[in-house]
This record gives structure tokens, sequence and C-alpha cells, in this order.
């Protein structure tokens, strides 16, 4: 084989300690978030302080590894600056990257800091050529975070047509909704993850036991129940098990994790420049191990070498693996 | 900034609809809401599901045409979700029309406008704060549907720009509320079906398939791709508060309930012809057994149903 590009690896960090160890895993690029709601992961004891940013920026440039950062919620009404700041610190530090979703925010540092790269997040949801180009148009984005809704046939048809790179997500956690345009949470629990960057929110969650069984609670609905020897899911709406009409269980998606490594050539060949591995929620084993193990298979891949099939699935802790959208199955 | 001593008239706002309904009802409902019904605006178009739209595609030209005679607004909603060279360019076709003013529903659809054209955004536009709302404004977006999630302390930051900015600002006060799209058709999925393959089961449910909880509690409701809250927003008491907030209209979206009533008991009370109290009543009445809610506007989850909080 020849003329294999070489995929970028785009490793999650939720923790200064995190980064470091994804980037002795061998991490292309690091991606991670302020500690406070400007970022779409914005979890208690996750995420970069300021001199932490601007350290693990130092540490990461000196290692030849990029940083992207996610200001990647929509900033709330009045209280913009918070995300402005953001995004000026960013430049400050020498971001490599800026992971932006709102309209207004891109307006803002295209505009302030038109040196610094500009990415549209996922949680854009830029679906098809046609926004992925307003956006490049108006702001100069580079490049785009693909929805995990789109199948690899797709992906290649809006390579084809548009002037900035694409970055898919490969490895992790699922949302089987348009991201950043699910209310789903904030209609259980009044917290908006748009908003604040939280996802079905541990304060709003709760256990019952009843009898034999485990109930798993989200703000005033039952997101699941399961035998009291099975381990009780964690209560996402959009993994939650419900009954409609004749239908009972996982009305939206089954509780499976994305595992797309296999499609790395076809998503090489789609023309696709960056893998993204979910998961800066993740410990640092996790992270060390995901990024080690897909480091290898892009390595393997640029190389000509077949990718084994299974290499992630002790990641899976228990979940079954699934390979998303991307395979045409949906449709 | 110079601002208006009396908030202008509320106006009412008819969503598009957003369910499979059979050719005939369909039809019905839009010569009604042409006779009868208190509305200012009506939007038509297919904002769920494109596989919905050659249903109906030859009754819109009619149905526009009495819309407008009967001296309603008319605006044509695109896709909220666009992934298929088919949709992009049913878009665009929208976009072009010369007929109508537009309503964004995806960000693909700005990139068809030319030079100096009006637009609208739609609820699943992300308009959260000042700086996207002057983007869009600069833009040529005449008006603005919020997204129904936001709080009114955002709300009346953002009614108040708009209105400095001579922008329409509506909020959504009827209906269930939409929640969230999906590549994947959920009708289609519970029926062992795909979205290619799905027999159009969605036009069974006329206001889309309630989801339960494991104990019985309704919850949600899915609408081929898109899932909705099983309650009903209902702004009704609220309706004062919006206004102050700069709100210029409420938005109505269609259920297989009787639209027309729903449109005159909110008009009604706009007129300030009945109160808060009687005006919820009637609404109650018209909607059956239809929960409500409105806890977004206050910050709370949006399944719950603040009362009293008319004069907040």
């Amino acid at each position: 084989m020849t003329n294999r590009s070489r995929l970028e690896l785009v490793c999650p960090a939720g923790t200064p300690a995190a980064l470091r160890t994804a980037i002795g895993a061998g991490a292309d690029t690091i991606y991670c978030g302020f500690r406070d709601e400007t970022n779409a992961r914005n979890f208690p004891g996750l995420n970069f302080s300021k001199p932490e940013m601007e350290e693990s920026i130092a540490y990461a440039h000196e290692r030849e590894t990029k940083v992207f950062v996610a200001i990647n919620t929509f900033p709330r009404a009045g209280r913009e600056q918070l995300w402005h700041r953001a995004i000026d610190d960013c430049a400050a530090f020498g971001a490599d990257a800026l992971i932006l979703a709102d309209l207004g925010l891109l307006a803002y540092a295209a505009d302030r800091h038109p040196q610094v790269r500009r990415h549209l997040s996922v949680q854009a949801a830029a679906a098809n050529a046609d926004a992925i180009s307003f956006y490049t148009r108006n702001f100069g984005v580079r490049r785009v975070v693909l929805p995990r809704i789109l199948t690899v046939e797709e992906i290649a048809a809006i390579n084809r047509e548009i002037d900035c790179e694409t970055e898919a997500f490969i490895f992790g956690s699922l949302c089987v909704m348009a991201e950043g345009r699910c209310s789903l949470s904030s209609y259980v629990t009044g917290n908006s993850p748009n908003l604040g960057g939280v996802c079905s929110p541990g304060s709003h969650v709760a256990y019952r036991e009843d009898g034999d069984e485990l109930t798993s609670i989200l703000g005033a609905f039952t997101m699941h129940r399961v035998g009291r020897d099975v381990p009780a899911p964690y209560p996402t709406v959009c993994k939650g098990s419900f009954a409609a009409g004749d239908f009972q269980g996982h009305i939206f998606e089954d509780p499976t994790s994305l595992d797309a490594s296999r499609l790395i050539p076809q998503l090489a060949k789609a023309g696709v420049t960056a893998l993204k591995i979910e998961g800066r929620q993740r410990g640092r084993a996790y992270v060390g191990a995901a990024v080690r193990t897909l480091r290898r298979i892009v390595d393997d891949y640029a190389a000509g070498l077949p990718i084994s099939g299974n290499a992630l699935a002790h990641l899976s802790e228990g979940q079954s693996m699934t390979q998303g959208a991307y395979r045409k199955v949906w449709r | 900034m110079a601002e208006d001593k009396s908030p202008p008239r509320m106006s009412l706002t008819m969503g598009p609809l957003l369910f499979n309904w059979p050719i005939g009802e369909w039809s019905d409902f839009y010569a009604r809401l042409a006779d009868e019904a208190p509305v200012d605006t009506v939007h038509i178009g297919e904002v769920v599901c494109s596989k919905r739209l050659p249903f109906y595609l030859d009754a819109v030209p009619g149905a526009v045409e009495r819309l407008r005679r009967a001296g309603k607004t008319v605006v044509f909603s695109t896709l909220a979700l666009i992934t298929l060279p088919r949709e992009r360019r049913d878009s665009a076709d929208i976009v072009h029309n010369t007929e109508c003013e537009v309503e964004v529903n995806d960000i693909a659809a700005l990139a068809h406008l030319t030079e100096g054209q009006t637009f609208r955004t739609g609820p699943y536009i992300n308009v959260y704060n000042e700086s996207t709302l002057r983007f869009l404004a600069r833009l040529g977006a005449s008006c603005v549907c919020l997204p129904p999630e936001l709080p009114i302390d955002t709300v009346d930051v953002l009614g108040n720009m708009a209105r400095s900015l001579r922008m329409g600002c509506e909020v959504w006060s009827f209906g269930r509320i939409p929640l969230a799209m999906s590549g994947r058709c959920y009708h289609a999925r519970i029926a062992g079906l795909t979205k290619d393959s799905c027999q159009f089961i969605c036009a069974r449910d006329r206001d889309g398939l309630t989801v339960d909880t494991v104990d019985g509690a309704h919850f949600l409701a899915i609408n081929g791709v898109q899932t909705l809250s099983h309650t009903y927003c209902n702004m009704i008491g609220d309706a004062e508060r919006l206004l102050r907030a700069g709100v210029t209209a409420l938005r109505l979206s269609p259920q297989s309930c009787d639209m027309i009533a729903v449109s005159r008991a909110f008009r009604d009370r706009l007129d300030g012809k009945t109160g808060a109290e009687e005006a919820m009543r009637r609404i109650g009445e018209i909607c059956g057994d239809a929960p409500f809610s409105n806890g977004f506007l206050f910050g709370k989850a949006g399944a719950e149903m603040i009362s009293g909080r008319n004069s907040a």
C-alpha cells in the first residue's frame, strides 16, 4: 500500500496528569477545557485552572504535541465575558486551536484573535457541506468535528465539497442525538448541557433498591431498573430503558459505546484528517491504554499493516461496542 | 437606546406541523387556520423528516394562497437536521423561493441566502446570547424563535435586545417541546425497521408516540427522528411576563386538539378578555388530559409546571 495518509490522533485530557499520560502514550494532540461552564465536560473535579492550562500547553509544546481547547458551550446571555476571557487566555497561552460551537463566540474569536485556529465543535452539529461552508466562510473555521450521526459515505461526500479539515470520533461514549441541540437532560434536571456543560448531572441522580432490583433515577424519572447482581447503568436519558407502544427497552440506544477502529481505513479514504478519542471524564489508566492502543492501530495502518479487530475490547467495561452511525445500519 | 413607551401588541404564530398527518387532515388544518384562527403568522414546511414532504407538497400552494387571502403572514420552515443531498437541495429551493420569508432550522439553510435577503431562525438554531443575536441581525434575521430551554433571565436580555435591533422575538408557548433530533428514526427502530424502510408508521400517531418510564410514568414522545416532551408547554399564564421581556410573539405548535380554540384562548388572554386563571382553565378543557409544563422558563426541569408566577 502506498499513499496512506497519517491520521492525527486527538486525545482527551480531563486533568493535567491525564494530559501528561496521553502525551506519553503517543497523542499527536490533546484536547481539554477550563474548569468552568465554558466547556461541555464540566464535571466536578475535572478540567484545567488557568495556570494549569498555561503550564500544560507549554509542557505539550516542549514534546511537540498540540493542545486544542474546547470552549464549546453556549455563553449565557449577560455573562459572555467568562467565555470571552477563556478565548483571550487561550490566545495568550499559545493554544493550537479553539474548539467552538456558538455563533457569537466564533464571531468574537475570528474578530479578536484571527491568528488562532478555529475548529467547529461537535456541539455545533454541522452535519452537511452547506453548514460547514457557512462556518468556514463566515469565521475562517479550519476544521470541523463531525457529528456522530453520519455514515462513512456521507463523510466522504462532505469532504469532497468543503475546504477545511474534518475530525471524526473513533472511540468512547456515544451521543445518539445531534449534539448541542439536545435538551433531554435539562427537561429532566433543569441543568442545560448547552449552558452549563453537564449532561445528566450527578447531583440529580439517585439509586433505589426495590427488593431484588436496583432502580436508577434522574430527576423525577426512572431511567432503568435492573437486577441487583447487574451493575446499575448511569441514568442518562438517551441510554435509558422505556416503553413505547408494544416496545419495551432501550428506545434511543442500547448501552453501547463507540469503537470505529476497524473503520480507520474507510475514514482515511473518506478524507478525514484526525481521529478523536472521547473521554475527558476518564481516568489516566483508561486514557493511557486507549491512546496507546489507537496509536498502534493508526501507525499500523499508516505502515500498510492490517488492523487488529478487537484491540480495544478490554476498555469497553463490559459494554457492547458499536460502530455507531458510520455503518449504514441506522438507515 | 430609545425604547417604545408601550409594548407593541403581542402576536401569535402557528409553528410548523411537526407530525405526519394524512393529507386530508393536513389540508383541513390549514384551511381552518386561514378561516378561523386569530393567529398572525403561520409556518408551513417539513421540519422533522424529509420523507414526509412528498405527501403534502402539492397542497402547499393552495394552503399558502388561502392563508394569505385571510391576511396571515406565511413563513416556510426548513428541515431541522439536514444530512442527505436531497435535503440540501430542498432546503436551498425553499430559501430561494421568492414568495415567503424563510425560517432557518439548520445552519445549512443560511448558506443559501442571497444578499439582502431577510430570514427568521427557528427554535432549533442556538440563539443563547447577545453576540449570536447581533451576528444573526447583521446577517438579515428579522425574527428569532428562541430555543425552548431558555430561562426568563435570558429571555429578558434577548427579548429587549431584539426589540432594540427591531427584530421579532418568539417564545415556544404551546405544544409538546422539541428536545432532540437524531440521525436515527425511533418510530422505525422500535418497530424493527430502519429510516429507509420505515413504512411511514409515524403516521399512526397524530401527536407522536408516548414514551413511558418502566414505572409507567409518561415521559417523552417520539416523532420519527425527533424526541419531544410528553407534556404540552403552556405559557398562557406567563404571557404578561413574556411581553415585559420584549417577546413579540408566542409560538403555538400544532397538536391534534382543537388548535383554533387554543389560539382563541391565547388571543383572548393577550387582549385582556380573560384572566390568567380563566385562560388556563380553557386550555385545560381543550387539551383533555394532557399535562402542562413551563419549567424551562423558570430555570427548573422543563417537565415541571410552575404556577402563580405570571406576575413574577
